[in-house]
């Protein structure tokens, strides 16, 4: 059995350790925090915010406080606020220490496509490129193909990149992989699921 | 004494406006909008405006009321996801949009407030972002050169102010505030309360006052874009 969404959250929260300070993407990467565990990890919210905690209670909601997603939450006994500026300086600066992000499309050489498909509607990037070009590593969590059933994990990217050759490891419900010389490396595989169902859902070159 | 503080919105706004003129506008979502001000410019009709502000905001409120009022010619962005008559403009060829990434956006408002007028940097290099862009490599890495902003005209928010123009801002309310407010060659704060001199401790005042020129008063909406709650018996 493939793992689903949680699962791949659980396994992505494994890549985080102590004293690690991390950006977590919207979608999937949000679930991350759930598995956390005892682990000692500050989440940085790019809208100005170190030490993120959990959603609010009901009615306790403020509309100051927001996450990147522009969600409600709360602050923790840790956390500081700064402005944009000096947030991504923090981004850019290397001082984040991995960001784990959704993608539409990952290449075989670590290039990443999530942020705009032509012709349909273009949200932006918001800070994902500034993400990818300043954290020390970065971790993509993702389905294994898309809504056609086609690959994400692909030779080159079809869509506009949101980073050239930036990607470090890759997430999907089939298992994990880490983009290497030549290709992208199986470095574990999903309970239940074969060797042969990878190499047969995955367009991207697969190195041993 | 030079006074800064205005008894309206439309009132600090005098003598600033101009069709065609360039706008830097803080706030992250609808979070710190200075709401009063942009209700004013609306007021105003000021039109054909370039406004650099990381998002558009929604539909009838933020800056979403200046795309309504057709006042808007160009946006500088980072994300306009929660806006559909700003993606119905867009498509349709009536609004221009450069999209920046965040902390390129963010980066280039401090950079014009600091006398900065471009810098390197390695967000977007291999991207479209980097098209048309000079490209520069130290230490064996390419890097693009962005250019500062400097605004003819900043409007912003923040939650406390003295008369003389210190801010303080309130959680992440603070965001593009202050980058935002020193790009402008003008500075136009919105606050939630105009406290009275030397009651601001000076060791935690988040942005001087000699940034900000003109100081309005106002009350704000602050309306919610996602409320997420977790219940009570979870914890």
């Amino acid at each position: 059995m493939p793992w689903d969404r949680n699962q791949m959250a659980e396994r992505a929260a494994q890549e985080l350790e102590d004293g690690m300070y991390v950006n977590l993407g919207i979608g999937i990467p949000t679930l991350v925090a759930n598995y956390v565990g005892d682990k000692d990890i500050t989440l940085q919210s790019e809208n100005g915010m170190l030490g993120m905690g959990p959603f609010p209670f009901e009615g306790e909601e403020d509309a100051d406080l927001i996450n990147a997603g522009k969600q409600t939450i709360t602050e923790l006994d840790r956390t500081s606020y700064f402005d944009s500026a000096q947030s991504f300086a923090m981004i850019r600066g290397g001082k984040i220490a991995a960001a784990v992000l959704g993608a539409m499309e990952v290449a075989e050489n670590g290039d990443l496509a999530n942020w705009m498909i032509p012709g349909k509607l273009v949200k932006g990037m918001g800070g994902a490129m500034d993400l990818v070009a300043g954290v020390g590593r970065v971790i993509v969590i993702m389905d294994h193909a898309n809504k056609k059933g086609e690959s994400k994990l692909l030779k080159e990217c079809t869509l506009p990149l949101t980073g050239k050759g930036v990607v470090d490891r890759i997430i999907t419900g089939l298992g994990v992989f880490d983009v290497v010389e030549g290709g992208l490396k199986v470095v574990e595989i999903a309970d239940g699921v074969t060797m042969a169902e990878i190499e047969a859902a995955t367009e991207a070159t697969l190195v041993a | 004494m030079v006074k800064k503080v205005y008894g309206s919105a439309a009132e600090a706004l005098e003598g600033v406006l101009f069709d065609g003129m360039q706008i830097a506008a803080g706030g992250f979502g609808l979070c710190g909008i200075p709401e009063n001000l942009i209700a004013a410019i609306r007021d105003a009709g000021t039109k054909d405006l370039t406004v650099a502000s990381n998002n558009a905001g929604v539909d009838g409120f933020g800056l979403g009321v200046l795309l309504e009022t057709r006042q808007v010619k160009k946006m500088i962005s980072s994300y306009v996801g929660e806006n559909a008559e700003f993606m119905r403009q867009y498509l349709a060829g009536e609004l221009e949009l450069e999209f920046n990434p965040q902390g390129t956006l963010a980066e280039r408002m401090r950079a014009g407030g600091a006398g900065i007028p471009g810098f390197y940097t390695k967000t977007g290099v291999g991207t479209v972002i980097a098209e048309g862009k000079e490209v520069k490599n130290f230490d064996g890495q390419d890097y693009i050169l962005e250019r500062g902003i400097v605004a003819d005209l900043s409007i912003v928010k923040a939650w406390k102010a003295d008369d003389t123009g210190n801010l303080v801002f309130r959680k992440t309310s603070r965001n593009f505030n202050p980058p935002a407010a020193t790009c402008g060659k003008i500075c136009i704060a919105e606050v939630e309360e105009i406290v009275p001199r030397g009651s601001l401790n000076p060791d935690e005042i988040h942005l001087p006052g000699i940034y900000v020129h003109r100081l309005v008063q106002g009350q704000h909406e602050k309306r919610i874009e996602q409320r997420t709650v977790r219940k009570r018996e979870e914890a």
